[in-house]
């Protein structure tokens, strides 16, 4: 039974086919939101108001001819995309999505969960960093670098921005933290800050306008993926979409309350609070334009931060004498 | 690590084919390069072989988007030497439609800004509200793109009443949206944060490397055909030379935008003071030798024609020099010392049109650095010769 259960999780719900599904499903939702602001229809044409529409790219662009590089790493640059997909589908699985008893949770919740969650969503970017170095394109060498300087901007805010309710929850463990807010949900709100901080860091990590600096269509034609095509480019497309998703569930579960009750409640909860931070992402990206790397680091260094060290502080106080 | 990047002949932020080779460390440039050339199409030659009334529209297709600007600057000049005056209605209507296609250009250099700084938004915004004005042309002239209105001694198509009413009718519609962009162009954080103090060019800079329109307009020079050497017609109307201080992209875009104002309250005087009468008239087959420039101030900037009669019904020559190709200069110096971010905004910023500058073929040799100017047998046998050695050698290494 319990072997069951765990296929049942690996497989199906939160595992490999749930996530393909809704991380498509996000994707359409991400561009239909983009492309409303925009004053556009976005996708309508394949399924019902193009609901097919990113299966239907990710099933085109395995058809297509897969060409690497002459004078490209091989094997580094053939396992990237797979690695990148697997990482990210194993930093889904840490979701607790499936915490109907606390005691008992879903088969990988455990303290210190939060910690590899959050290490698990630094893999891509040094996968995406590699795949722009192993290409030895100019284009994707700059992308490359481009991926590593923005990483040491974002990485140290989205790190202290997200351990901050949990050091207000007093556990590492992201089921208790959920269940801690949901249990007062008030102290959701001094948290506000950091969910501010938090969304534009996933912004840059999911390389998103204003920060899709590293390959930026206009300046280094396809930056990083500029060698990549066929089925390693779906890859990374869905590894995108899967981070996407994995991201705003992080989001959710910690500064949002998670996602509580039984298993049906639980799944509404999941994608309507997924939706909601994905919504905010898709605005920033309609209402912004892209800035230069250089102006990524001193955002993040300048103001990030600092705002996430008083986000500490606040909760810390709180802490101390509320409690 | 020094290493060259090359923007073009095909990349995503050129719509034309031009070849920017680009020496970077890191982010920065640390030498930039143009090639030109890969877009040549024998126009002046061509013009040769056409009569005065074929080559209007000739010259019309030497660009896609001031289309209007190279006929005018055409016929402006033919009409000195054919020695007619056009009706000063047919006037009105030309200079009517030289507004509505500075508005279009402008508004469609908004977009394509936008698109360049990654504010694909704003491109969607603009290019929406540009088909008012594209609309409004079709309506004036028949066409979208090569409008075809002009002749010599006149213009070809007459307005009514109903509609001078659409036309401003849609002018409010974009004099309304045109100060929502004033205010995205200047306030949007992340939008001037790319644009401000990119491509720096001071006011001595533009001056020594002759840079002309917006550019130019932006650095503090307020040099403008339409106020420096006019059409009698521009001094009929009441307009301001839009100018920027600020000499980097962002002076240029706002340059851009208050023309845009410019050209509404232009356009609204001509609907106003439009003169009852003809709107063309006969122009003869032949012209008395002779020879003359004409000046017009294209959205560009000064787009000059240059036009020999030798007393037949053809030009002996002409020779354009387009807007964009006065501004090259200037532009490869400020990308020696920009980003490489700021590339697609600098280029982008001179709103460069390729096919309009491209005349002659001149080879310049990538070792020594030598010029030569070609004629085209040379240039067929020189094709000839590296066929037959290709087999030789099948991996040349790029550029050669």
């Amino acid at each position: 039974m319990a072997a069951l259960k765990t296929i049942l999780y690996l497989l199906v719900y939160p595992g490999f086919l749930f996530l393909f599904v809704y991380s498509t499903f996000v994707e359409w939702f991400d561009r239909k939101v983009y492309a409303r602001l925009q004053n556009r229809m976005g996708p309508t044409h394949t399924g019902r108001a193009g609901l097919l529409q990113p299966i239907a790219d990710i099933v085109k662009l395995m058809a297509k001819e897969d060409i690497v590089p002459d004078k490209a790493d091989k094997k580094v640059f053939t396992a990237l995309p797979v690695v990148g997909l697997a990482v990210v589908l194993t930093a889904g699985l840490l979701l607790p999505v499936w915490n109907i008893d606390l005691a008992a949770a879903s088969p990988i919740s455990f303290p210190g969960d939060l910690i590899v969650l959050l290490y698990l969503l630094s893999l891509p970017t040094l996968v995406l960093f590699l795949a722009g170095w192993s290409s030895t394109n100019a284009f994707s060498i700059i992308g490359g670098t481009r991926v590593l300087t923005m990483l040491f901007g974002y990485e140290v805010p989205l790190f202290l921005a997200v351990l901050s309710p949990a050091v207000l929850a007093g556990s590492w463990r992201m089921a208790e933290i959920a269940a801690f807010y949901r249990a007062h949900p008030l102290l959701i709100l001094p948290n506000l800050i950091g969910f501010g901080i938090a969304l534009i860091a996933v912004q840059a990590k999911l390389e998103r306008t204003p920060f899709d600096i590293p390959h930026a269509e206009t300046e280094i034609v396809g930056g990083t993926f500029t060698e990549y095509s066929g089925k390693k480019l779906a890859f990374f497309r869905l590894m995108a979409d899967v981070e996407l998703v994995v991201a705003a569930g992080l989001l959710a579960t910690v500064f949002l309350g998670g996602f509580g009750g039984s298993v049906l409640p639980a799944f509404v909860q999941f994608v309507l609070k997924t939706l909601f931070v994905v919504f905010l992402l898709s605005v920033l990206r309609a209402v912004t334009g892209r800035i230069r790397v250089d102006q990524v680091v001193s955002l993040a260094w300048k103001w990030l931060a600092p705002l996430a060290v008083l986000q500490l502080l606040i909760v810390i106080l709180i802490k101390g004498f509320a409690l | 690590m020094k290493f060259q990047i090359p923007i073009g002949p095909q990349h995503p932020a050129l719509k034309e084919p031009i070849s920017i080779r680009l020496t970077v460390e890191g982010e920065v440039i640390k030498d930039a390069d143009l090639r030109l050339g890969y877009n040549h199409r024998g126009v002046e030659k061509l013009a040769e072989e056409k009569s005065w009334i074929q080559n209007i529209y000739l010259c019309e297709r030497i660009c896609g988007i001031c289309s209007h600007s190279h006929a005018t600057c055409f016929v402006q000049g033919a009409e000195k030497l054919l020695e007619i005056e056009p009706p000063r209605r047919g006037v009105y209507l030309r200079y009517l439609v030289s507004e509505l296609e500075r508005i279009h250009s402008h508004l469609l250099w908004l977009g394509v800004a936008g698109h360049e700084a990654g504010f694909d938004t704003f491109f969607m915004y603009t290019w929406r509200d540009r088909e008012v004005v594209m609309d409004l042309l079709e309506m004036i002239s028949g066409n979208r793109v090569h409008y075809a209105i002009n002749t010599l001694g006149g213009v070809r198509r007459d307005i009514d009443e109903t509609l001078r009413g659409k036309i401003l009718e849609g002018l409010a519609v974009l004099k309304a949206r045109s100060e929502y962009y004033f205010k995205i162009g200047a306030a949007e954080p992340t939008f001037v944060a790319r644009l401000a103090g990119v491509g720096p060019l001071t006011k001595q800079q533009a001056m020594d490397y002759c840079a002309v329109g917006p550019m130019a307009r932006a650095s503090g020079i307020d040099r403008d055909v339409r106020k420096n050497d006019p059409h009698d017609f521009y001094n009929e109307v009441e307009f301001d030379v839009a100018t920027a201080d600020s000499c980097d992209v962002l002076g240029r875009t706002i340059v851009r935008i208050k023309e845009l104002f410019e050209s509404y309250k232009i356009c609204e005087q001509i609907l106003q003071k439009l003169p009852d009468g003809p709107i063309a008239v006969k122009a003869p087959r032949r012209a008395k030798p002779g020879e003359v420039v004409s000046r017009y101030e294209a959205p560009r900037g000064e787009n000059i024609h240059y036009i020999v009669a030798n007393g037949s019904d053809k030009p002996e020559r002409l020779k354009v020099r387009a807007p964009t190709l006065a501004n090259y200069p200037a532009t490869i110096e400020i990308l020696k010392h920009g980003f490489i971010a700021d590339v697609p905004l600098i280029f982008a910023a001179i709103d460069p049109c390729i096919c309009c500058a491209e005349r002659s073929v001149e080879l310049v040799d990538a070792r020594s650095g030598e010029e030569r100017t070609l004629r085209f047998s040379d240039l067929r046998r020189m094709a000839n010769d590296r066929a037959r050695s290709l087999s030789l050698q099948r991996n040349v290494a790029w550029p050669l």
